[in-house]
């Protein structure tokens, strides 16, 4: 064997390309990174507009906007350049929002309609953002001051808005209020009517009191006799009483009074958390406390009640933020899962808002689902979540390890470590894991089936132990016929699983068991991955990367090029299916031809992701070269690559894929047809989701968003959905004749808004109304040749008379929908005799008529 | 806000048999019902008419029961020596039986009366049979012979003496009056026809045949001898289709069943076996002692086992509404009728009905897990166990505390009696391979928690020692395992090492071709 392995290495030195030299030869094109949605909406507290109608909160570079009955993202308010820091209302109107941000700037927007209506530039990166009602004029932000011991320090300023009509404006007049907070934004809040501003720092608590322009300043030791941790977490301010409210690391909540004396302060404390309390929140009237920290249990104190509290478990993620609305009807808990929870006064759930859950790590990689091209990763604990990338969308969870989560600090608990979809999508299999230190690891292998009519995934088979040790990667056979999963783990075996055909028990599930174990001299396996047939199955061990033959278990050949571990293996598709990709963690990129069972060429690249694209012969590679990440777009056949991008990003790229389009766009530019049939999103370590843009992509983008904007001027509901759709319709039907339209449509609306907002105790009787009811729905009669009846009548009409009257038609009908709302499509039909003698029967007079009505109530 | 999600009891694979359809159906029978007969019953056989009556031949009587009768209904008491053989006529009005003196006798079952008797034979008939026209029958006798009666005259017709030892079985061909089997200690199973007065057909059996029978079809022969069952197709001219060998002694008696034709077989291992139509075994029955007899009632209503102890075994097939009405009853649960104000209580017609949601009901255990009260639940998860014996719950609850970091907690601060409880359970399970992981954590956890006061009581000083002696041996099991392992691992490495250079060697030469070629 090992003279085999020899004879090869010695005849794999022969070919080798240079990729980083061929880079020069493509040239960059209008291809560009942008992110993608995705981010983190749990940055901030979100705020609650006056009218209680949107949730407005912190996402990347943007703020966005929610609704919050229906949940929908309405829009987003976009401008700034680097991550908002900080957003809050305006106090002296009610309908603008300050934002601040890293990138120096405070923006006043007008958030109904997504306006941008100043800039402010301050000119240093910006980190919060806090406004008073009694200081109109002044907000206070959190700026840094640079390193001192190492740490960063980080001050509170306050700045005087200048007041100047231009749209950008400098604002560099700052007086520092403290030079000494926390980094932690919410350790900072304003007392009573804005008397006075507490902030604590670490076990420092200081009261700033504005018109007597001193501080005041109160310190707790570190750890008492029973080990509490007493550092400050965070801090909140009764709104109708001196009182000011901090959490501490221990779980504790201390309530402050009589600050503004030196000695004779006093303070209560109520325990019941037992870690560290996230957030305080006082309700507007300041007689409840809302408290959360990482137990997911939303607490609700009464003040001046003791300790009596209501409880609200089982929320998801611990608790980051709690923000009131200020009329106190709702409330919003933003958790660390990226989900804002929306709470009424009654303290029951009401919404949800989830945003892409990207924790600390992704421990699965990147997948699509194939059923709904979801890209589906690991979402909050023991989950696997679904996201629509193109709607940038939470769509569902997938409970996979169906266990009770407990939120509490240092617990090593269950979590999803693998997941694999089959080629259909009719298959799951993942792994979970616990005890990551190997003492005690279990993990389970666990297979779902995907149900047609549940429409998601249920759990076939449960393996407890697969393998003796962790399972490090798997992968199905991509196969239409049978389906058979590969897991190689670290008890240096491999794993053939398949179902279970057996013919005596006729059960309608058929369960999943092991086939076939190999190993390869002891070796530990690293990758595994199927051929586009599925006629081969490659199996790394370390160095050296064996071929298998699935049918019959036969090693068919081993394939090696030393020095350094294979870390990532993918075969070739469509044309280029005889070649197999390597990457070594040695930096070298290789290509074998299977048929010769040769190396075609290989390159020397730091490749940290070898992503292949499943629609083209396509291959990605992300390689990290002096603290930038490069991409390489190749085909295996073609030793020159595609595409390369330099400087994708600064950091290492270890998760990325391809995301097939709804509908292939058709080639520009030679350089981005990589990017007709699919999108490459990828993930970066500081866990932004980017993606490759193409420049005829955006522009179409680009329109499609103006048009939103233009009649997004309704919340986004179902039924504006309807209605809106209904419009659109309408709005197509009439391109031709605007101007016709106008003036019958206000005619008519004039009455009819007359008759419905006119107060029902004042409008005369209906007898009176009905003619001028039925008269506002007619057509008048000038430059028409006939006069009609009404509308339906002038429907079936036109159906004899349709050149001379197209426009009548939809002028009638849009009319007869704002007045009744529906339709009737089945109007009986009516000759030209039965229309004349209708036309008679409405001339005579009917005025006896209205005699009979009014004199018989 | 979501609700508890309950542990989750993990279901561990059943080992052993798979359940099918078939042993479904086989395993609905009531528990065995047992008759005490005079001596080792030799042949039983169910009356072809209804109310389908059983002929039962043991020592010198022939008893006849009906289908739920313990007591038998009518007995024939003629036979000077031990009776055999007793089988009805089609039209289940005569039966016919041999004897040790050689006589065979013709009774008739409503009058009692002994219509005819056949004498000729010089040795014991242990086979009598009707022939498929009901006029002739044909006994098999130790003198070798084998001979055809006339019924009305009570004349010999023909006789065979073509075997060459005991012969001690005969089945009559369902679909020609002329044609019958026997089977032979001289190893042979011969088809007769008496129109041409010589057998047709000679199959080799290979031991000694205890029984022969006919598919209703007439198409396949069932020959049992020695402990092997064989199949032949009559139609293809004696050809052996299959040879089963599922008992471990002799085979002595095969029915068929009458819905499906599922073969039975019994023999002196105790055993019934029920054999699907591709001749797996589907199903097992257990005896008392060796089985002499077997028969089915039609529909499959009934088994009837005789054994040499001489006791008849009797089961009888459940019926589906006895089993509806346990359900039923079960399903109603208690009746209360203390309370009832409001319960008896209806929506009307017009009435719009606000559904609540209902609780999830959670186990005790669970209800307790939620509140975090983890000695609670542990405790009530052991009480679940000595209940109802599932050890899954108890160990389910106790990798939950693990994994919420509280099981330390939880064993902690017992008394003498819960704690000699846990250690009980320790020393049940501690050795089952499913739960052995978890349960070795526990015993860590207790160790370190009571070696102090483990002195103070003698009786878990006592569990404790048992515990360390069931571990010590549990090891040295281990051990002997892994040798075993060793020898086998080493076997079976010799045994691939051939085909493994085989396949090995071929391609390099290959490979080594093909890069000369590039």
């Amino acid at each position: 064997m090992t003279e085999r392995l020899n004879r090869r290495r010695r005849n794999a030195q022969r070919p080798h390309v240079m990729f980083r030299e061929a880079k020069n030869m493509v040239e960059r094109s209008d291809i560009r990174v942008v992110r993608c949605g995705g981010s983190k909406i749990n940055f901030r507290p979100p705020i609650i507009s006056n009218d209680s109608r949107f949730v407005l909160c912190v996402s990347g570079d943007s703020v966005k906007v929610y609704s919050t009955r229906t949940e929908e993202w309405l829009h987003s308010l976009q401008g700034h350049t680097n991550q908002v820091t900080g957003i809050a209302f305006n106090p002296a109107n009610h309908l603008q929002v300050y934002s601040c941000s890293a990138d120096g700037t405070v923006k006043l927007w007008d958030f109904i309609d997504g306006i941008l209506i100043k800039t402010f530039i301050i000119g240093s990166p910006l980190y919060a953002l806090y406004v008073s009602k009694e200081h109109e004029g002044v907000i206070f932000l959190h700026l840094s001051t640079g390193t001192y011991n190492k740490n960063e320090c980080f001050q509170l300023v306050s700045t005087q808005l200048p007041k100047s009509a231009d749209q950008e404006v400098e604002a560099k007049e700052l007086s520092a209020v403290s030079s000494h907070i926390s980094p932690n934004p919410s350790c900072t809040a304003f007392g009573r009517g804005g008397e006075y501003i507490a902030f604590a720092r670490n076990l420092q608590l200081d009261v700033y009191f504005f018109r007597k322009q001193k501080t005041y300043s109160f310190y707790l030791k570190a750890t008492d006799k029973k080990g509490a941790k007493n550092a400050f977490t965070c801090i909140a301010c009764n709104p109708t009483d001196d009182c000011i409210a901090t959490g501490h690391e221990d779980g504790k909540i201390r309530l402050w009074r009589n600050f503004n004396h030196k000695k004779e302060y006093t303070y209560s404390t109520l325990h019941w958390h037992h870690n560290a309390v996230n957030t305080l929140c006082f309700t507007p009237e300041g007689t409840n406390l809302l408290s959360g920290g990482i137990e997911s249990v939303l607490v609700k104190w009464q003040c001046g009640g003791g300790s009596k509290k209501d409880v609200l478990p089982r929320l998801g993620g611990s608790i980051l933020h709690v923000s009131g609305s200020p009329d106190g009807q709702l409330f919003c808990v933003s958790h660390s899962d990226n989900k804002i929870t929306v709470i009424e006064g009654n303290f029951k759930v009401s919404g949800l808002i989830q945003g892409l859950v990207t924790g600390d790590t992704v421990l699965t990689d990147l997948m699509i689902d194939p059923r709904s091209k979801a890209l589906v990763l690991n979402g909050k604990p023991g989950h696997l979540q679904f996201y629509s990338l193109l709607r940038d969308k939470h769509l569902y969870n997938l409970d996979i390890v169906q266990q009770e989560y407990i939120y509490e600090a240092g617990l090593d608990q269950f979590e999803v470590v693998k997941a694999v979809f089959d080629v259909k999508g009719s298959w799951l299999a993942t792994v979970e894991e616990r005890g990551h230190e190997s003492s005690d690891l279990e993990f389970f292998l666990k297979l779902w089936a995907f149900d047609e009519t549940t429409q998601s995934f249920v759990l076939n088979t449960s393996i407890s132990a697969a393998h003796t040790d962790r399972i490090i990667s798997m992968c199905f056979s991509s196969s239409e016929e049978t389906t058979m999963l590969v897991t190689t783990a670290e008890d240096s075996q491999f794993k053939a699983w398949c179902q279970d055909a057996d013919a005596d028990t006729q059960q309608d599930q058929n369960f999943w068991s092991c086939d076939f174990v190999g190993s390869y001299h002891n070796l530990k396996p690293t990758n595994c991955t199927f051929s586009a047939d599925s006629s081969l199955l490659a199996v790394s061990f370390q160095e050296v990367v064996t071929i298998w033959s699935p049918d019959t278990w036969e090693l068919l050949t081993t394939l090696c090029q030393p020095p350094g571990q294979i870390r990532d293996l993918c075969f070739g598709r469509l044309s280029c299916s005889k070649y197999l990709l390597g990457t070594t963690t040695k930096n070298l990129l290789c290509c074998w031809n299977l048929l010769t069972c040769a190396l075609e060429w290989s390159t020397s690249l730091e490749v940290s992701k070898l992503q292949p694209d499943p629609l083209s012969e396509n291959v990605a590679a992300f390689s990290y070269q002096s603290k930038h990440t490069d991409l390489f777009v190749f085909k295996p056949s073609e030793p020159l690559p595609l595409f390369t991008h330099e400087k994708v990003c600064s950091e290492k790229v270890h998760h990325a894929i391809f995301v097939p389009r709804e509908e292939p766009l058709n080639g520009c530019d030679e350089s981005c047809q990589w990017l007709n049939g699919s999108q490459l999103y990828f993930l970066t370590q500081n866990m932004d989701l980017l993606t490759f843009s193409m420049a005829t992509e955006e522009d179409r983008m680009l329109s499609s968003s103006k048009r939103l904007v233009i009649d997004d001027s309704v919340a986004v509901t179902p039924f504006y959905l309807l209605l809106g759709k209904h419009r659109q319709q309408q709005k197509l039907n009439t391109p031709s004749h605007p101007a016709a339209d106008k003036p019958q449509q206000k005619q008519g609306s004039v009455s009819i808004k007359e008759l419905l907002h006119t107060p029902a105790h004042v409008l005369p009787a209906a007898s009176v109304l009905c003619s001028m009811f039925v008269n506002s729905l007619l057509i008048s009669n000038t430059g028409v040749r006939e006069e009609m009846e009404s509308s339906e009548q002038e429907m079936d009409c036109e159906k004899e008379e349709e050149d001379s009257e197209g426009e009548m038609e939809t002028r009638d009908s849009q009319q007869e929908l704002r007045a009744q709302g529906s339709v009737d499509e089945v109007t009986p039909k009516l000759s030209k005799a039965q229309e004349r003698e209708l036309k008679r029967v409405r001339k005579t007079d009917f005025s006896w008529m209205t005699g009979l009505i009014v004199s018989k109530p | 806000m979501a609700s508890f999600k309950p542990t989750r009891i993990q279901t561990y694979p059943k080992l052993g048999e798979k359940v099918t359809e078939d042993t479904l159906y086989w395993k609905n029978y009531k528990p065995a019902l047992q008759i005490k007969e005079f001596g080792a019953v030799t042949k039983i056989e169910f009356s072809p008419v209804p109310p389908h009556n059983y002929a039962v031949t043991a020592s010198t009587r022939i008893h006849i029961y009906g289908p739920h009768s313990q007591e038998p209904t009518r007995s024939f008491t003629r036979f000077r020596d031990t009776a055999y053989g007793g089988s009805f006529r089609g039209d289940g009005k005569l039966l016919v039986a041999g004897s040790e003196d050689g006589i065979i006798r013709l009774f008739d079952i409503k009058s009692l009366g002994a219509l005819r008797q056949f004498t000729g034979h010089s040795k014991a008939v242990h086979a009598t049979t009707f022939l498929s026209d009901g006029f002739r029958v044909v006994s098999g006798s130790d003198d070798l012979s084998c001979r055809v009666w006339d019924v009305a005259s009570s004349v010999e017709l023909s006789s065979f003496t073509e075997h060459t030892d005991y012969i001690r079985a005969a089945a009559p061909s369902k679909l020609n009056p002329d044609l019958f089997v026997t089977g032979s200690y001289d190893h042979t199973v011969k088809v007769f026809d008496v129109r041409t007065g010589s057998s047709v057909m000679t199959m080799q059996h290979g031991h000694p045949v205890e029984c022969v029978l006919l598919y209703p079809s007439d198409a396949l022969l069932v020959s049992t001898g020695g402990r092997y069952v064989k199949i032949w197709d009559l139609l293809k001219g004696g050809q052996q289709l299959v040879s089963l060998k599922n008992h471990h002694k002799t085979v002595t008696c095969a029915c068929l069943s009458s819905t499906g034709n599922k073969l039975l077989t019994g023999s002196l291992d105790r055993h019934v076996k029920v054999y699907n139509s591709s001749y797996k075994v589907v199903h097992n029955f257990d005896c008392a002692a060796s089985i002499l007899s077997l028969a089915v009632a039609p529909d499959d209503n009934m088994v009837a086992v005789g054994m040499t102890n001489g006791v008849l075994s009797v089961r009888h097939r459940k019926h589906k509404e006895e089993k509806e009405t346990l359900t039923d009853r079960r399903r109603r649960g208690p009746v209360y009728r203390v309370n009832v104000k409001g319960k008896n209580f209806g929506p009307k017609q017009n009435d719009f009905l606000v559904n609540k949601a209902a609780k999830p009901h959670l186990q005790k255990h669970d209800k307790q897990l939620k509140n975090f009260e983890v000695s609670k639940a542990l405790d009530s998860a052991l009480q679940a166990w000595k209940r109802s014996s599932k050890p899954e719950v108890a160990v389910v609850v106790m990798m939950e505390l693990n994994r919420r970091g509280t099981l330390k907690n939880a064993l902690a601060g017992r008394d003498e009696a819960s704690l000699a409880r846990i250690l009980d359970f320790l020393l049940k399970y501690i050795t089952d391979p499913r739960f052995s992981r978890p349960l070795l954590t526990v015993g860590d956890i207790v160790l370190d928690l009571y070696q102090q006061v483990i002195p103070q009581s003698p009786v878990v000083e006592r569990l404790l020692q048992r515990l360390l002696e069931l571990l010590g041996r549990e090891a040295e099991l281990q051990q002997e395992f892994l040798q075993v392992l060793g020898i086998l691992d080493t076997l079976f490495a010799s045994l691939n090492l051939r085909k493994d250079v085989a396949t090995l060697a071929a391609p390099p030469v290959a490979q080594g071709s093909q890069l000369q070629a590039a």
